[in-house]
């Protein structure tokens, strides 16, 4: 019984085999396509990714040759390491706050400068691109969230008497997670703003002429009915772009919070890694925390695919 | 009178869709869009606009501000007496280098320029056939390529240098220049763009004779025109102050960024003697960017090529 099974399971396996070779030379124009790329992203990206993998099962401190240590700095992470904790609960609060919003803020200014006449929007444009085309920007928010009473917030809010003495925004552990929210979200129009952009731009304006025949009758219904349905691939970037934006926290934190900062209330997994990577020498560590930030994006990425795919119908 | 009308209506039907073809053209209002809300966008944008402007509002006037004012407090915004003297500083000490300016300038722009051309052609062919059929390997391979691009960029540092070191191309521009072809975002991004254009296009050219090189280069390319400026922009400004370029040391093949940085400090180690140069360097070393995101940007228009074509 089970050798019949198994032999017809092995002519099954043979026979998609097969299918799947005749289909392969079918396409063999397509592959000499994707060859090069195929090439250089092997061995420049998927190369040292499966290579930092292999890290987080060893002892490695870039000095000495790797030493296989199995799921030990797993083990560690989890039972051993509480500054961890701390960080994958701050990397999910930020996560969870700024991504949704990160991405619905790219979207709606997005839709709103499309509106405009081509220079200035292309001007609009660069304005709103602002924090991410000029490098260390967020550095501007130190000079508002600075915890003197020459501090910009500060010296407003003591003025309309709101407050009555200077309050340290940037070591102060009760405000220190909403300024670090406030200057994400404000980063938060990167690349997947641009993607939108460039996609409006690509839907068939006879589809908005057809709507109005159809009793379209306002922006907001042609947005849900016509503009968002046709934008699903740009909207799974933006989505992808968001997720990466919103976990990968670690720079503003550092620098506008200090590193580590007070209580490590805005520490996150990324600064973390960086702690470990860079300042201890455990790469082994290192990589195994980029693991776990890894996995935990792409489960994040699968859920809100499947939320996506929903969008307009 | 309508019945009248009747010859003419359709006439006129013409002409006002002609008509309306032109509008969109030129991007005057569409229907559905009531002045209230046009107004309330325009404000919105203007307020947000000075909150997002901020850092470039800051970097230009930073850049003209003498040194008194530099280290005032507590710290100013506007500059008050605007000075050249940043920016002539900053020529001087770059004419008295050993190493000419445009020595540096050059290898920035070789490697941006040869960088982004790479890559928009190696992703976009790639893009083109993933997108546009289903292979063994092509989903897999998709897959792949946007969840690599999760992975944090600060532990594949070491793999990668490697990896260069391995293939000997440490301290040469293909340090550089190879891995930005294969940046996952440009693909992904691609790839999302060339799936909207419709397959019954690339059949039908495909009937008329054509082979895949060329359905890639005069039929799908074209269409997708806006992703190809958007995912230069992106290449663009990874490449002109791309950290991997610490990996070039020779003096005669650094960048920009890294020779400037010898100067005037990093952001996060500055030399507070030549503050004022930094601040000139922090806004010169943003106008190339900024001057192709505009060109790039408004060439970003309504294509209206896929128009008119049905699944």
């Amino acid at each position: 019984m089970e050798g019949t099974n198994f032999s017809r399971y092995k002519a099954k396996k043979m026979r998609m085999l097969a299918y799947h070779w005749s289909e392969a030379k079918k396409h063999k124009v397509l592959y000499l396509f994707l060859l090069p790329f195929a090439l250089v992203f092997g061995a420049f990206v998927l190369a040292p990714v499966g290579i930092s993998i292999f890290f987080s099962f060893t002892y490695f401190n870039v000095l000495e040759p790797a030493r296989f240590i199995g799921f030990q700095n797993y083990l560690n992470l989890f039972l051993a390491d509480d500054v961890f904790l701390i960080a994958l609960r701050n990397t999910l609060i930020l996560a969870v706050i700024t991504g949704p919003i990160g991405y619905i803020c790219a979207f709606l200014f997005a839709w709103f400068i499309n509106e405009l006449p081509r220079y200035i929007r292309a001007f609009v444009t660069l304005v709103f691109y602002a924090p991410t085309i000029s490098g260390a920007a967020f550095l501007v928010w130190a000079l508002i969230f600075t915890g003197d009473e020459m501090g910009y917030l500060n010296a407003i809010l003591i003025r309309f008497g709101i407050i009555q003495e200077p309050q340290l925004w940037l070591t102060n552990p009760d405000f220190m997670m909403p300024v670090i929210i406030v200057v994400v979200l404000w980063m938060s129009l990167g690349a997947g703003f641009l993607a939108f952009i460039a996609g409006l731009s690509t839907i068939d304006e006879t589809l908005y002429e057809a709507g109005l025949m159809d009793g379209v009758k306002n922006r907001w219904q042609e947005l849900w009915f016509i503009t968002l349905p046709n934008m699903q691939g740009m909207l799974m970037f933006g989505a992808v772009m968001a997720i990466m934006a919103s976990f990968a926290v670690g720079q503003v934190t550092q620098d506008l919070a200090g590193f580590p900062s007070t209580d490590y209330a805005v520490h996150t997994i990324v600064n973390h890694l960086v702690d470990y990577g860079a300042i201890r020498f455990e790469m082994g560590y290192a990589s195994a925390i980029a693991t776990i930030l890894f996995v935990t994006m792409i489960y994040t990425k699968i859920l809100v695919g499947k939320f996506i795919s929903r969008i307009g119908t | 009178m309508t019945k009248v009308m009747g010859k003419t209506s359709l006439r006129q039907g013409e002409i006002t869709q002609r008509a309306k073809r032109k509008r969109v053209n030129r991007n005057v209002r569409r229907p559905n869009r009531s002045l209230s809300g046009d107004i309330f966008i325009v404000f919105l944008l203007c307020v947000f606009g000075f909150f997002f402007a901020f850092p470039l509002i800051f970097a230009i006037n930073h850049a003209f501000k003498p040194m008194n004012e530099l280290f005032m407090f507590p710290p100013r915004l506007f500059v008050i007496n605007p000075t050249m003297n940043n920016l002539s500083d900053l020529f001087i000490l770059m004419s008295r280098s050993w190493v000419t300016f445009s020595r540096y300038v050059f290898n920035t722009v070789f490697i941006t320029f040869v960088g982004t051309v790479g890559h928009l052609m190696v992703a976009s062919m790639g893009a083109y056939a993933v997108s546009k059929y289903t292979f063994p390997g092509s989903k897999a391979f998709f897959n792949l390529v946007i969840i690599t691009l999760m992975f944090s960029g600060f532990v594949t540092a070491i793999p990668n240098f490697l990896i260069l070191a391995q293939l000997g191309w440490i301290d040469t521009f293909w340090a550089v220049i190879i891995p930005s072809f294969a940046f996952p975002m440009g693909f992904f991004l691609l790839k999302q763009f060339i799936d909207t254009v419709p397959m019954s296009l690339v059949e039908s050219a495909k009937i008329d004779g054509a082979g895949e090189w060329r359905i890639y280069t005069r039929i799908v390319m074209p269409l997708v025109k806006p992703a190809m400026l958007t995912a230069m922009i992106f290449s663009v400004q990874g490449l002109w102050n791309n950290p991997q370029a610490n990996l070039i040391y020779t003096e005669q093949l650094k960048t920009l960024p890294f020779a400037l940085q010898q100067i005037v400090g990093s952001p996060h180690t500055p030399n507070i003697a030549r503050a004022g140069v930094g601040a000139a360097v922090a806004m010169v070393m943003m106008i190339v960017p900024i001057i192709l995101f505009i060109v790039a940007q408004s060439n970003i228009l309504s294509t209206m090529a896929n128009s008119g074509i049905k699944e």
